[in-house]
């Protein structure tokens, strides 16, 4: 007991280790944020220059900066920077929200004034001009019947290289395995249409034009994506599963398919929902494999098919009808794009639904 | 049912680390061996050698030999699955399959084989095991819950069920009490006491009372320093072990003078 504390010393490591400090009441950055608005909105009103982004984006500067002060001599700087961090968070949320809401914002209001029953139902068969008729039936068939194909290829192919990579280990083939998924995720979209159509060429002749080709295609771009979405699935089943399962005696194919799938499954199924999602807007491709029609097919096998991509692409390209509505090209665009953005929101949903159901069961509910 | 374990000259290696040198010993039927000794000494290593579970790990490999009733588990003939089939483990986590409910965790090594059996048998079996866990008064009204719906220690007896559900020859039990509160652990120690009369049960424990109160002998490892292999140093009747060891290691361990 050498060092001797003064009584300053004490006092002074006291005030550190107080328990309790000022608090601002729970609506303070709400009534900060309001009243920079209004001050914000005011001001600018009286200079004749008002407008909603310019207020918006002052407001939030005066309110961290005003939020960030009123804390500091209230609460301390560790609460100030705390409110500081979660203006920002709040900000990039905002902001990140702000291209997607002004997108389905823009596609519904475009989009309604065609979106009926009569445009899911009918073709463009005989469709010309400013005609008051058209839908994109033909392209709806199309897309799914492509798509599906597409991940019929893809899925059985993606799982089983996850299965190999995650299951079979680390050897020289896996690794080089793991280098030429990671470089056909690179893959330009146009580049593996060209391919699927170089592939079939062989087989078909030049000129060759089927579904199926662009389901190859687009499995070209969806192979990667499995394969990764599946690949960390498989990582995440606990080790402890796989023993469990070997200790019973149970060979190792069967603990792969029945233990390590299965407890992966709720994962996999949002991996391939995310793959599809990522090739179901393609165009390129489909447009070099599969070409334009104006009629439905049905047959994945023969002649052309028109998807969702390439009909809003072709409707738009086609610009303004020379009679009856004028608008008309641009209408059917906007309402095929709305179709197509309809059609992953429900997949996504029933894939919510499906995964609800192979989730793990956890919890004492 | 109950077999005897004859162990051979055990090399034990993980790649071209020696983990565990020169192992040789008997385990015997219808008796409790625990394995005991400080972390690192290569006990989860045997013990996991036992049903050829450490092959699993890539790289590696044993030398020796493991007879259970004179049959090499280790000749090139041998299926490692018919040898876990046979030769049973509880791990040291509880580790019930989370897609499965008590019931069907119960059978999941008949489920899991494909193995076809009417809903009377599969019932059967599953009281069956679950009482010779000692676990089917808590969860008979509600074999349709998830697994991980039980509390830490209710999971490991229905891990221990399992194990028992395929009426293997030989239990092997990887620190089953170390993630469980007292009152779990004496549960399963009791059960331990019921299960050696059908089974052979290898135990591997740091807690030295529950080697003491359990085991009908021990075997005690030890390793010379870090990076060195694990060896046995002494195995005998249990009583002998704790009261007169013949090493001294052994009782330095036994009586905390370790190291």
């Amino acid at each position: 007991m050498t060092d001797v504390q003064t009584p300053v010393d004490i006092e002074a490591s006291l005030a550190g280790r107080k328990l309790t400090h000022g608090k601002l009441p729970r609506y303070t950055p709400m009534a900060v944020f309001v009243g920079s608005l209004v001050l914000v909105g005011g001001l600018l009103a009286v200079l004749g220059s008002f407008s909603i982004p310019l207020t918006v984006f002052l407001g939030v500067l005066l309110h961290a900066v005003v939020l960030l002060v009123v804390t500091r001599m209230v609460e301390g700087g560790r609460a100030a920077k705390d409110r500081l961090a979660t203006t920002l968070m709040y900000s990039a949320f905002g902001l990140a929200l702000i291209p997607l809401i002004s997108l389905m914002w823009t596609v519904l209001q475009n989009g309604l004034k065609r979106f009926d029953l009569y445009f899911l139902t009918y073709t463009m068969r005989g469709v010309f001009g400013g005609m008051d008729a058209g839908g994109a039936y033909h392209a709806i068939i199309g897309t799914l019947e492509i798509t599906l194909f597409a991940t019929l290829i893809s899925v059985p192919i993606g799982l089983l290289t996850a299965v190999y990579l995650v299951e079979y280990g680390p050897t020289r083939l896996g690794k080089a395995i793991t280098f030429f998924v990671d470089v056909m995720t690179g893959i330009p979209s146009i580049v593996a249409g060209l391919f699927a159509y170089a592939l079939f060429v062989l087989f078909f002749g030049p000129g060759v034009r089927m579904g199926v080709v662009g389901s190859v295609a687009l499995s070209v771009l969806m192979i990667p994506v499995v394969v990764r979405a599946t690949e960390e699935m498989l990582k995440l089943v606990p080790n402890e599963l796989r023993e469990a399962a070997y200790a019973l005696g149970v060979p190792k194919w069967l603990t792969i398919v029945k233990v390590v799938l299965r407890t992966a499954a709720a994962g996999i199924v949002t991996g391939v929902m995310l793959a599809i999602a990522r090739i179901i807007g393609e165009t390129a491709p489909l447009l070099l494999t599969v070409g334009v029609v104006n009629s439905a097919n049905f047959d994945l096998f023969d002649g052309r098919m028109m998807t969702l991509p390439v009909y809003v692409y072709r409707q738009y390209s086609q610009g303004f009808a020379p009679n009856g509505i004028t608008t008309i090209n641009y209408d059917r665009a906007w309402a095929a794009a709305l179709t197509l953005i309809l059609i992953v929101m429900l997949l996504f949903a029933v894939a919510r639904l499906v995964s609800r159901f192979f989730a793990p069961k956890t919890g004492r509910r | 049912m109950a077999k005897r374990l004859d162990i051979k000259d055990l090399n034990i290696y993980y790649s071209d680390f020696l983990a565990v040198e020169g192992v040789s010993m008997a385990v015997e039927p219808r008796a409790v061996t625990a394995f005991i000794g400080p972390s690192g000494c290569g006990k989860s290593t045997v013990i996991r050698s036992l049903n050829r579970m450490h092959e699993v790990i890539p790289g590696a490999r044993i030398e020796g030999s493991i007879a259970l009733d004179g049959e090499n588990l280790y000749a090139r003939e041998v299926d490692p699955v018919r040898v876990r089939r046979q030769i049973g483990m509880v791990f040291q986590r509880p580790n019930p399959f989370p897609t499965m409910s008590i019931h069907a965790n119960v059978i999941a090594g008949m489920k899991l084989n494909n193995k076809r059996m009417s809903k009377k048998q599969a019932d059967e079996i599953v009281e069956r095991s679950l009482r010779g866990a000692n676990l089917w008064n808590e969860v008979k009204d509600r074999l349709n819950r998830p697994g991980s719906s039980l509390s830490g220690g209710q999971q490991q007896r229905l891990c221990i069920a399992r194990a028992i559900a395929v009426q293997p020859d030989v239990l092997l039990m990887d620190e089953p009490c170390s993630a469980l509160d007292p009152i779990s652990t004496l549960a399963i120690e009791d059960l331990i006491g019921e299960l050696k009369q059908d089974y052979t049960i290898v135990i591997v424990t740091h807690n030295m009372q529950q080697a003491a109160r359990v085991s009908d002998r021990t075997a005690f490892f030890n390793l010379a320093g870090v990076g060195q292999p694990g060896r046995l140093i002494e195995m005998d009747a249990t009583e002998k072990i704790f009261s007169n060891p013949t090493e001294k290691a052994t009782e330095d361990y036994i009586s905390g003078r370790f190291g």
